[in-house]
């Protein structure tokens, strides 16, 4: 058994994405979150990982081409409901 | 994509609120039964609407079966000409969302074959799967034998103090965007369904045939070399 089973930084940031995933066992998540509450550094990571989550989530603003959404409306009123 | 994945905004440290994930893309049976109603009975408001909601994620994901824009725009049309030959269909089983985007990846999915596309995404797992790039550099932790080894030398610059107008810039989303653009082909399509699209792990799975475990590995590596495209970006703002 080992004595200290705290998790180091370099293993914490290979945890990230499965903690915030929800995939970690019930002891993985508390060794993970025991280590994120103390350490300024993977709390910031982890605030970056978050960050960046956010920041692809907004990213799509392409649009159709107005021709692309003209064709489906002329489509939509040339419908025939069956 | 069925339920949000509430882990986003999870335990320890809250996302801030400006960056919150909008409550309102995630629509309920209801919505959805309501909605689906009022295709049925042509309403051509609704319709244009919900075009022009999903473009943006419909094109993304055509985009990962054809490559090319055009084609990628007449999948997205066929698609809702699909929705519409479809909507009697629909039953409500699972939700608008994931209908419209099943029925988005089988049309892309068939235009690609047609057009000789080979898809070869099983064996590019493999190879995505294995990838040398660490997490993060070795040199940001301490080295073996200090009394701190394997912890941060120094912190990461935190992002939610970043100034809100520097952090949702066009030049944010800009790097961003080319950081996605330059991964490869799986984590691009896993970080783009998951992320830009909203895709659960679930429908990402099933679209892609991927295992849970490969998924999040593919999640995980694609999104950690966005998030250092934007650190690198944010500390050369710095020194500007």
């Amino acid at each position: 058994m080992r004595l200290s089973e705290d998790l180091s930084c370099a293993e914490v940031v290979q945890l990230v994405t499965d903690y915030v995933e929800g995939a970690l066992s019930v002891d993985e998540r508390r060794r993970f979150e025991e280590h994120i509450v103390i350490c300024d550094g993977c709390g910031a990571h982890l605030d970056q990982m978050r960050t960046t989550i956010a920041v692809v989530g907004r990213v799509s603003e392409q649009q159709l081409s107005t021709e692309a959404v003209d064709e489906l409306i002329a489509a939509f009123r040339g419908w025939q409901r069956p | 994509m069925g339920r949000p994945h509430g882990h986003v905004g999870g335990s320890v440290l809250g996302m801030s609120p400006k960056l919150e994930v909008e409550a309102g893309s995630f629509a309920t049976a209801a919505d959805d039964a309501r909605l689906v109603q009022s295709l049925r009975d042509g309403d051509e408001r609704v319709f244009v609407k919900l075009v022009r909601e999903h473009a943006a994620s419909m094109l993304y994901v055509a985009s990962l079966f054809v490559r090319d824009r055009a084609v990628a725009e007449e999948v997205v049309q066929e698609t809702w000409l699909g929705v519409l030959r479809g909507i009697d269909r629909f039953e409500g089983r699972s939700s608008f969302k994931t209908w419209l985007f099943s029925i988005l990846t089988n049309t892309a999915k068939g235009r690609a074959r047609r057009e000789g596309r080979s898809l070869p995404f099983s064996a590019l797992v493999t190879t995505d799967l294995v990838d040398d790039e660490p997490d993060v550099d070795p040199d940001r932790f301490l080295p073996e034998g200090e009394r701190w080894a394997h912890h941060w030398a120094s912190s990461p610059q935190r992002f939610d103090s970043l100034p809100e107008d520097q952090l949702l810039s066009a030049e944010t989303f800009a790097i961003a965007q080319a950081a996605i653009a330059e991964l490869p082909e799986t984590q691009r399509a896993v970080v783009t369904l998951r992320d830009v699209a909203g895709f659960s792990s679930e429908d990402v799975c099933r679209e892609l045939d991927l295992s849970e475990g490969n998924q999040r590995v593919l999640l995980h590596r694609g999104r950690n070399k966005v998030r250092k495209a934007l650190e690198r970006h944010f500390a050369e703002a710095e020194l500007r």
